[in-house]
């Protein structure tokens, strides 16, 4: 059985999130490929050829993928597929989100949103209901298209395999979309998903302002990511990209911190596989103190200073 | 400028769901029942849009069972002209909702389909980008900025790191994320007004699609409990137990 792994990338670095795939396709059995559509993305093809478990890669390379609109990449994808893949898998990022439906629309086939484990060839288990559920699921369509919810598997190793990379001619160009402009958050700190300890913070940290000035000393002294609920994002405190939850980031890091959060059924499905939740509140009655392992009632404006000195 | 809006009845967002307990799915007897929060974004906006002189008429469309007329009527009090809804008790996948939303296009011909960019009850996040598959029509997903300009239309879009802006060619597909806009109320007079405005009944059969779905839901289970937690009393205990009873840091 051969596996199709669309590579999520920037078309210079491979996106993390790509090792969970391949590692997700290891658990399900068989060759896998790993497609690479973008523009100038020979490093990245590169980086995809020396994965753990991956024995080929497809680099497509042309100015209609270098945006990765969906439009022009999943006709690429789809065609790629007949030519006889039996899954089309990629990351539950917003790219894999965008794309992989279009593919199997194309494809005429059922998809698959956020696999967090694989029980057999067919069968795979996907949260609903903002976790608050989790559903087995069959799939007998002719081909298997899912996205991998990336904190669910290990990822593999990023170094130690020895793929060859095989240029893929096809240009699809839709035409019938145009990239305009990105504006990307530069971040010196580790990446949201990816952290080993998140510093998450609410409503409850005030303002933007007070939101840098509580958690930016003890995120520097944890050394990790920043994150966010929804009425924090909302109350324009942060940018959206920090939203932990349902219909933001899925985070499971080692700790989870979260400091003036009420515990929306919402947030708490985006980080509720956390390891260690620490949750830091002046509601003793806070929803989050019931997924928490240790909570403190207090004021975060007194309390988080204090941690930072005693770490 | 037509739009269509599709809506999908969902159990509310405040709703605590319970896994019934022979797992073949979540229990949804006298559970309140609301519009998906990302639909009614999505209904908001097209009424903007027609606010502004650039949509003349909405059209609001759900597949579901006969009760989804409440959430058809619900968006025609937001501000929608008339309703469509196509009727079946039958599971409907994804694909299926898109195959039938396609054949609802063909018929209706709107410039502009908005969406939700996913359902709080099946978390699938698809039915637009599959729309967008089936009609080839340019997809702007996750939306939180839409700006209309004569033949095309610019979508700023909520991606991991940040936001990027695309350009789409009529008819586009817009799929909506929490931050395009604040959904105003229904005032009681247009929820009045909203009871006589068309509503049509069609079967999935008159787009000649055929419900059911190839992916089967075996089994629903609920998720493994987390084993409590403790209340702790001061900092210096946080930073104790962390350190060597939680060994994280």
């Amino acid at each position: 059985m051969s596996i199709l792994v669309i590579a999520d990338h920037n078309n210079q670095t491979l996106n993390g999130a790509t090792l969970n795939v391949v590692a997700a396709a290891q658990k399900i059995g068989g060759d896998i490929t790993v497609l690479v559509a973008g523009s100038g993305a020979q490093a990245v093809a590169d980086a995809a050829a020396k994965v753990a478990g991956v024995s080929k890669v497809l680099l497509a390379d042309n100015a209609a993928y270098a945006n990765q609109l969906a439009e022009n990449v999943a006709g690429l994808v789809a065609d790629i597929a007949k030519g006889g893949y039996k899954y089309v898998l990629a990351a539950s990022t917003t790219t894999g989100k965008n794309l992989l439906p279009r593919v199997a629309a194309l494809l005429d086939v059922s998809m698959i949103t956020d696999i967090i484990s694989v029980e057999s060839a067919n069968t795979f288990k996907r949260p609903i209901y903002a976790g608050n559920a989790i559903a087995t699921v069959q799939s007998d369509e002719a081909i298997i298209v899912g996205t991998v919810r990336g904190t669910a598997f290990d990822a593999v190793a990023a170094e130690g395999g020895s793929a060859a990379v095989e240029a893929v001619a096809e240009a699809n160009d839709a035409g019938i979309s145009k990239f305009v402009s990105e504006e990307i958050v530069k971040l010196d700190r580790p990446e949201l998903t990816a952290a080993r300890i998140v510093v998450s913070g609410g409503r409850g940290v005030g303002s933007g302002e007070n939101y840098h000035k509580v958690l930016d000393p003890l995120a520097d002294k944890l050394g990790a990511a920043q994150g966010a609920s929804r009425a924090a994002v909302d109350a324009g405190f942060v940018p959206n990209d920090f939203q932990v939850g349902q219909t933001g980031k899925i985070v499971a890091p080692d700790l989870y911190m979260a400091i003036g959060i009420s515990g929306a059924i919402q947030h708490l499905a985006g980080m509720k596989d956390s390891k260690v939740i620490v949750a830091i509140n002046k509601d003793e009655e806070a929803p989050i103190n019931s997924v928490a392992d240790y909570w403190l009632v207090g004021d975060l404006n007194t309390v988080v200073p204090e941690l930072v000195s005693k770490l | 400028m037509k739009a269509l809006v599709a809506v999908k009845r969902v159990v509310d967002a405040n709703v605590k769901v319970r896994v019934k307990p022979d797992n073949s799915g979540v229990d949804l007897t006298n559970v309140k029942m609301s519009i998906n929060p990302f639909c009614e974004i999505a209904v908001e906006e097209a009424v903007r849009l027609k606010e502004k002189g650039t949509v003349t008429e909405i059209v609001v469309v759900s597949v579901g069972t006969k009760d989804a007329q409440e959430q058809l009527r619900s968006a025609m009090a937001l501000g929608a002209d008339r309703g469509i809804l196509v009727e079946t008790a039958d599971e409907v996948g994804a694909l299926e909702v898109a195959k039938i939303l396609k054949g609802v296009v063909d018929a209706e011909k709107p410039e502009l389909i908005l969406l939700g960019k996913q359902a709080i009850d099946d978390d699938s996040n698809q039915v637009g980008q599959m729309l967008g598959a089936l009609l080839g029509a340019g997809q702007g997903t996750f939306a939180s900025e839409v700006k209309v300009d004569g033949g095309k239309v610019q979508v700023t879009r909520e991606i991991d790191g940040g936001l990027q802006t695309v350009e789409l060619g009529l008819p586009a597909i817009i799929t909506t994320d929490l931050r395009l806009n604040e959904p105003r109320y229904a005032a009681l007079p247009n929820i009045m007004k909203a009871r006589k405005k068309p509503l049509d009944t069609k079967s999935p059969a008159d787009f000649g699609v055929t419900t059911g779905t190839k992916l089967k839901t075996i089994k629903v289970e609920a998720p493994a409990e987390r084993k409590a937690g403790v209340q702790v009393k001061s900092v210096d205990e946080l930073v104790e137990k962390l350190k060597n009873e939680a060994k994280v840091i």
